[in-house]
C-alpha cells in the first residue's frame, strides 16, 4: 500500500519537429524503474500541449528532450506559458543536443539543470531526487 | 482540512483547472486530508455522465476517447478524462501514455485529461480513481470518461464508478472464450468492435452476438454491439448514440437509482476495505500489531481466522480516524 | 559435412584448451567473465576451422561479382574504382548550402547528399506554426522548386548523383528535383541519384512519418512505377538500416528489420503488377557501420547473401542485376562523443575501414562534433579526408574482401544470416512488416535494445572513453556551427514571394486533381509534378495528401 508521501511525477516532453526520441524514451523508462511516474507526451508537441500537459497532470517536473537545434525559439515560450499557469514552482529540466553557448541563457529562464549526451540516468534520477518537491 | 486545501476547493468550485489539478495529486495521497477535500467538495457532484471505456491492451481505447472527446465537444458538453495506466508493481513507478492520443485538445480549457498510474490496485482502476472522477465532476464536466488499465480480465471494478460501461474488443483475439468466461462480458452496457478496418470484424460480431444471446434477459437494456475505426472516427458517432441511449434508457426505465445504489454500494465497500488495509499498512501501531501477527501465525501460535479476529477487534475498538 | 581433418582440429583445440590455456587462465584470468560486441553479442576466445565447419565455399561464398555475392557484388570492387565519397550535407537556406556542395565537389567528393530541415523532412512549409525554430537548423530549408533551383545552381544535374534523405514526402522532392533538372534543360531520363523514400523504417525508427502505412505504401509503388518509365537511372529506394540501429538495434536486428522491410518492397511492388526485373535493379541500401569492426564486416557480407537468395529463390528475379545488395555506409553518429570530441575522428575512421572491408558502395564519414550541432566546414573536410587516406594510403582498397576465410568473419557471417531467417520468420509469424508496426513489434526490440546499452555503459560493462571513463573536466574545445538566425527571414521571405508570383489558380487546380487521383488508384507522381512545375510548396501537396490519407499514431511503445 502507498504511503501518504508524494508520488514524483515526471512530464517528459518532446517539443518541435524532434522526432530523436531515443533518449527520451531511455530516461523515461529509468524514470520508471526508479519508481517515478512518467507521463510521455509522444512527439511533436507544442508548447501549449506541453505547458497544458504540464498543468493537467500537476507534475513535479517538467522534462523537455530535444536534440534538433530549436530549443533557443521553443524553451523560452514553454517557460512563459508554464508561468502563465501559475506553474513557476515545478522543476523544470532538459536534455538532449544543447551547445554550450546556449545554457546559460536557459538557465537565465528557469530551466534548473541540463544534461546532455553521455549523462548516466543514475545522476538524472538522483538530481530529481533531491531537487522535486 | 488545511487552509490550503480550502482555498483549492474554492478555486476548483469556481472552474480552476491548477486547482483541479492540485486536489487530484492531494486525491492520490489517499490522505485524510484528502479524504477531508473530498467530504467538502462532494455536494457538488453527481452531476456527470460517466462513461467507462474498457478493452483489452491495445485494442484503441484512447483513441476511440480521443473521437468521442471530439464528438461530446461538438455537442457543445465539456470533457474530463481519466486514464488509468498500470504502475509496477515492485518499483511503483508507471509509464503514462494514454494521453499521447488526446494531446489535440490542448488549447479547448473545456477539456481536462489526467493519467493515473494504477499504484497497487487490480481491477483495472486506481484506489483514488472514484475520487478524481468526483474533481472532474465538481470542476463541472458534463461527461466523464474513465478508461481503465487495458489488462485484459478481471477490470472489473468500472462497474463501481461509470453509468455506461462501453468494452471494447477487437478482431482476430485468440482469447475470446477467455473473455466470456471471466465475466467480463456483463459488464459492458454498449459493445464496439474496434479495428473494424481488420479482417475478422464480422466474426467477431458473430462470436459477440452469440455470447450476448446467451445470457439476453427477457426485458431491460439489450445491449447494442457496434463496429467502428476509431483511427479513422467511422462509427464512432454510433457508439456516442448508443451511450447516450444507454444514459437515457437508465433515467426512463428508472434503473439508474440500481445503476446508482450499485456503484454507491462498491464505493463504500472500497473506501472501508483500503482504510482498513492502510491502517494496517500505514499507521505505526497496526502495522506492529499485524507484523506480530504474522509472527504469531508463522510460528502457529495461533490461526489466520484467530489472528484476522483481533485485529478487526482493534480496529473497531478504535475511535474517529 | 564433418571431413577427417577438421575433426582433428576440434580434436586438437581440446587438447590447447586442456593443456596451454587451462594453465595460463589459472594463472592470470581474463580480463572479464564476457566478451561482448558492441550489440551485446557474446564473441569466443579463438575461432578454428570447427567454427566454419558447414561452410561451402562455392554455394556460401562464390566469387565477386558472382552469386551470392558474398564477396562483393562488382568483379573488381576497389581495384576498379573507389567507393563513392558522399557527404551527407546541408543548412540554412539553399544558398548556404549550394556553397557547401561545390566546395565539397571541389575537395574531390564524388555525389552530393541533401540533408533537409525538419519541416520539409515532416512534409511542413517554413511559415507552419510547428516550423517555428526549426527553418535551416538540422537541413537545407526548402520550400519549393524555386529553392531547389538555388540549392543546384552551376551543378550540372547530369554529371552529379545526388542522394535526398527524404521519406513521407520523397516523391515531392523527387518531383521537385526532375523540375529543377528541366530548368538546366537536363530530361529525367539523364539524371542519377537516390531518395531514402523508406517508409517502413520511418514507422520503425525514425519517426518522420506522415500517412499511414497502407497509403505510404502506395505512394512509394506509384514511385517505383513512375520512376522505371521515366527515370530510369534513379534509385528509387534505398532500404535502410541505418536509422533502425542509430535508434537502439544491434547488429542483427538491423540487418533484419532491414532486409525484411526490402522483402516487403519488393513484394508490395509485384503485388502492384511490376516485374521484379524491371524495378529491384534500382533498389539499394543504406546501413550503419559501428565500432565492433568484424561484427560490422560480418554484417556486410551476411546482408548480400541473403539478399541475393531471397531475390532469387522467393522472388526467382532472373536478372543478376536483382541480386545485388548495394550499398551505402554511414558511421555511428550514436557512437560519436560530446565529451572530447577530437576522439571521434578515431572512432569514424575505424567505422569507415569496417565498411570499406565491409564492401561498400559509397560512405559518408561523420564530422567530430556530431554530438554539438551540424559539422563545421573544417570537420566535415576531416572526416572526408579520412576516407581518402584510407582509400589511397592504407592499402585496404587493393584486394577483394580481405577478410574473406577468416574463421572469425566466416564464423560470424553464419551466425548473423541464421539470426536474420529467425527473425524472419517471427516477423511473418506477425502477419509481416507492416502489421508488425502496427503491434510495436520492431519498435520494442529497439527500445529494449537501446536501454540494455544504455545500462551496459553505465554499469561498466562497456568502457566508452572519455564517458565513462578515461574522463577529462576539459570544456568543449572545438567550434560549433551556429545557424544565422537570417536564415529564417530569408526563407520566409522567398516564400512569401513564390506564393505570391505564381499562379495560385492553377496550383489549386492541379492540387485538387492531385487529391483526386489520391482518392482513386491512379499514379500519383505525374500529378505532383504538374503541381510542383507550378511551384506548389511541400507543404501544400503534403496537406492535399493528408486531407485524402490522414496522419499517422504510433503505437505507444517505450
Ligand atoms: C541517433 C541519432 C539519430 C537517429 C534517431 C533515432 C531515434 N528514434 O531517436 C536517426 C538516425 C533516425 C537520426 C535522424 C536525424 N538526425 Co540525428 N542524431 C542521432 C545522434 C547520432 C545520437 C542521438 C542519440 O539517440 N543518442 C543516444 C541517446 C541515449 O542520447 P541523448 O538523446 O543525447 O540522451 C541523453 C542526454 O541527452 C539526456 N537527455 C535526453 N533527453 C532528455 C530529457 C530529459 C528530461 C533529461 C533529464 C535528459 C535527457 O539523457 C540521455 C541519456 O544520457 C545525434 C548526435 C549525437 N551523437 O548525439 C544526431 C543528431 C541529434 N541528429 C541530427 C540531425 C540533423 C538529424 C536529422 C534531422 C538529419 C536529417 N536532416 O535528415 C534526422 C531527423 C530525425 C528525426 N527523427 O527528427 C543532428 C542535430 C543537429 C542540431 N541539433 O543542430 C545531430 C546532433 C547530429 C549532427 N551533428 O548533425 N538521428
Ligand atoms: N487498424 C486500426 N488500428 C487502430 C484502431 N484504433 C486504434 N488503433 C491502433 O491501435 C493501437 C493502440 O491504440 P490505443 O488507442 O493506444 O489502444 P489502448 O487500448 O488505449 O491501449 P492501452 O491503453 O495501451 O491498453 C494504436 O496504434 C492505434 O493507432 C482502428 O480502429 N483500426
Ligand atoms: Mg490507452
Amino acid at each position: 500500500m502507498t504511503e501518504a508521501e508524494q508520488k514524483i511525477r515526471v512530464l517528459i516532453a518532446k517539443p518541435g519537429l524532434d522526432g530523436h526520441d531515443r533518449g527520451a524514451k531511455v530516461v523515461a523508462r529509468a524514470l520508471r524503474d526508479a519508481g517515478f511516474e512518467v507521463i510521455y507526451t509522444g512527439l511533436r508537441q507544442t508548447p501549449e500541449q506541453i505547458a497544458e500537459a504540464a498543468l493537467q497532470e500537476d507534475v513535479t517536473v517538467v522534462g523537455l528532450s530535444i536534440l534538433s537545434g530549436a530549443h533557443m525559439r521553443l524553451f523560452p515560450e514553454i517557460m512563459k506559458l508554464l508561468k502563465e499557469r501559475g506553474m513557476d514552482d515545478t522543476l523544470v529540466i532538459a536534455g538532449g543536443i544543447i551547445p554550450e553557448d546556449d545554457i546559460k541563457p536557459l538557465k537565465k529562464l528557469g530551466i534548473k539543470a541540463i544534461f546532455g549526451p553521455g549523462t548516466p540516468t543514475t545522476e538524472i534520477v538522483e538530481y530529481i531526487r533531491t531537487n522535486a518537491k | 482540512m488545511t487552509q490550503d486545501t480550502r482555498k483549492l476547493i474554492k478555486q476548483l468550485l469556481k472552474g480552476n483547472r491548477r486547482a483541479a489539478a492540485r486536489l487530484m495529486t492531494l486525491a492520490e495521497s489517499m490522505s485524510p486530508e484528502a479524504h477531508a477535500a473530498i467530504k467538502q467538495l462532494y455536494p457538488h457532484t453527481g452531476k456527470a455522465h460517466i462513461i467507462g471505456v474498457t478493452g483489452p491492451p491495445g485494442s484503441g481505447k484512447s483513441t476511440l476517447v480521443d473521437k468521442l472527446i471530439e464528438e461530446f465537444r461538438a455537442q457543445g458538453r465539456t470533457v474530463g478524462v481519466v486514464a488509468v495506466d498500470p504502475s509496477s508493481p515492485f518499483t511503483g513507478g508507471a509509464l503514462l501514455g494514454d494521453r499521447i492520443r488526446m494531446n489535440r485538445f490542448a488549447s479547448d480549457h473545456d477539456v481536462f485529461i489526467r493519467s493515473m498510474g494504477s499504484r497497487g490496485s487490480l481491477g483495472g482502476l486506481a484506489w483514488a480513481t472514484h475520487d478524481v472522477v468526483h474533481i472532474l465532476d465538481a470542476l463541472g464536466k458534463d461527461i466523464i470518461i474513465v478508461e481503465t488499465v487495458g489488462a485484459g480480465q478481471a477490470e472489473v471494478d468500472i462497474i463501481q464508478i461509470a453509468e455506461t460501461v462501453v468494452l471494447l474488443s477487437v478482431p482476430g483475439l485468440g482469447d475470446d472464450i477467455q473473455t466470456i468466461k471471466a465475466g467480463i462480458m456483463e459488464i459492458g452496457n454498449v459493445f464496439v468492435i474496434n479495428k473494424a478496418d481488420l479482417d475478422g470484424a464480422d466474426r467477431r460480431y458473430a462470436e459477440l452476438q452469440m455470447a450476448l444471446e446467451l445470457d439476453r434477459k427477457p426485458d431491460g437494456w439489450q445491449p447494442p454491439i457496434l463496429k467502428a475505426i476509431a483511427t479513422t472516427g467511422e462509427g464512432v458517432s454510433e457508439v456516442v448514440k448508443a451511450i447516450q441511449s444507454h444514459h437515457d434508457y437508465l433515467i426512463e426505465s428508472g434503473e439508474i437509482a440500481q445503476n446508482r445504489e450499485r456503484r454507491y454500494c462498491a464505493q463504500l465497500e472500497t473506501i472501508v476495505e483500503h482504510s482498513f488495509i492502510r491502517k494496517l499498512f500505514v499507521e505505526p501501531e497496526e502495522q506492529a500489531l499485524f507484523q506480530q501477527l504474522v509472527q504469531e501465525v508463522n510460528e502457529r501460535k495461533t490461526d489466520p481466522y484467530t489472528a484476522a479476529e483481533r485485529l478487526i477487534l482493534h480496529l473497531i475498538k478504535q475511535k474517529g480516524n | 559435412m564433418v571431413t577427417k581433418e577438421k575433426s582433428d582440429v576440434s580434436q586438437q583445440k581440446r587438447e590447447w584448451e586442456k593443456n596451454t590455456l587451462k594453465k595460463t587462465l589459472e594463472k592470470s584470468p581474463e580480463r572479464r567473465e564476457r566478451f561482448i560486441t558492441t550489440s551485446s553479442r557474446p564473441i569466443a576466445r579463438l575461432y578454428s576451422p570447427t567454427d566454419m565447419a558447414n561452410l561451402d565455399y562455392d554455394r556460401d561464398l562464390g566469387f565477386p561479382g558472382e552469386y551470392p555475392y558474398t564477396r562483393g557484388v562488382y568483379p573488381t570492387m576497389y581495384r576498379g574504382r573507389f567507393w563513392t565519397m558522399r557527404m551527407f550535407a546541408g543548412f540554412g537556406t539553399a544558398e548556404q548550402t549550394n556553397a557547401r556542395y561545390r566546395y565539397l565537389l571541389e575537395q574531390g567528393q564524388t555525389g552530393l547528399s541533401v540533408a533537409f530541415h525538419l519541416p520539409t523532412i515532416q512534409g511542413l512549409d517554413s511559415d507552419d506554426p510547428m516550423s517555428t525554430g526549426e527553418i535551416g537548423v538540422c537541413g537545407v530549408a526548402i520550400d519549393s522548386l524555386a529553392d531547389m533551383e538555388i540549392l543546384f545552381s552551376q551543378i550540372p544535374l547530369n554529371k552529379v548523383t545526388t542522394s535526398m534523405t527524404i521519406n513521407a514526402p520523397a516523391a515531392v522532392l523527387l518531383c521537385f528535383y526532375i523540375a529543377a533538372a528541366e530548368k538546366q534543360g537536363v530530361s529525367s531520363t539523364q539524371i542519377g541519384g537516390t531518395i531514402q523514400n523508406d517508409i517502413l523504417k520511418e514507422y520503425q525508427a525514425q519517426k518522420t512519418w506522415i500517412f499511414p502505412p497502407d497509403p505510404s505504401m502506395r505512394i512509394i509503388t506509384n514511385t517505383l512505377e513512375y520512376c522505371t518509365k521515366n527515370v530510369p537511372r534513379w534509385n528509387t529506394i534505398s532500404i535502410s538500416g541505418y536509422h533502425i540501429r542509430e535508434a537502439g538495434s544491434t547488429a542483427v536486428q538491423e540487418l533484419a528489420f532491414t532486409l525484411a522491410n526490402g522483402l516487403a518492397y519488393v513484394k508490395a511492388g509485384v503485388d502492384a503488377g511490376l516485374k521484379v526485373d524491371d524495378f529491384a535493379p534500382r533498389l539499394s541500401f543504406f546501413f550503419d557501420s559501428h565500432l565492433d569492426l568484424f561484427e560490422e564486416v560480418a554484417k556486410f557480407r551476411a546482408a548480400r547473401r541473403i539478399w541475393a537468395r531471397e531475390m532469387h529463390e522467393r522472388f526467382n528475379a532472373k536478372s543478376p542485376r536483382s541480386y545485388l545488395l548495394r550499398f551505402h555506409t554511414q558511421t555511428a553518429g550514436v557512437s560519436l562523443t560530446a565529451q572530447q570530441p577530437e576522439n571521434n575522428i578515431i572512432r569514424t575512421t575505424i567505422q569507415a575501414l569496417a565498411a570499406v572491408l565491409g564492401g561498400t558502395q559509397s560512405l559518408h564519414t561523420n564530422s567530430m562534433d556530431e554530438a554539438w550541432a551540424l559539422p563545421t566546414e573544417k570537420a566535415a573536410t576531416i572526416a572526408l579526408r579520412t576516407q581518402q587516406i584510407l582509400a589511397h594510403e592504407s592499402g585496404v582498397a587493393n584486394t577483394i574482401d580481405p577478410l574473406g576465410g577468416s574463421y572469425f568473419i566466416e564464423s560470424l557471417t553464419n551466425e548473423m544470416e541464421e539470426e536474420t531467417y529467425k527473425y524472419f520468420d517471427r516477423i511473418d509469424k506477425l502477419g509481416g512488416v507492416v502489421e508488425a508496426i502496427k503491434k510495436g513489434f520492431f519498435q520494442r526490440e529497439i527500445a529494449d535494445a537501446a536501454f540494455r546499452y544504455q545500462r551496459e555503459i553505465e554499469e561498466k560493462e562497456r568502457t566508452i572513453v572519455g564517458v565513462n571513463d578515461y574522463i577529462t573536466d576539459d570544456m568543449l574545445e572545438i567550434p560549433v556551427l551556429k545557424i544565422d538566425p537570417e536564415v529564417e527571414r530569408t526563407q520566409l521571405a522567398r516564400l512569401r514571394k513564390t506564393r505570391k508570383t505564381r499562379n495560385n489558380k492553377k496550383v489549386d487546380q492541379l492540387l485538387s486533381r492531385l487529391q483526386k487521383a489520391a482518392e482513386g488508384t491512379e499514379n500519383m507522381l505525374p500529378h505532383i509534378l504538374a503541381a510542383v512545375r507550378e511551384y506548389a510548396t511541400v507543404g501544400e501537396v503534403c496537406n492535399a495528401l493528408r486531407e485524402v490519407f490522414g496522419e499517422y499514431q504510433e503505437p505507444i511503445i517505450f
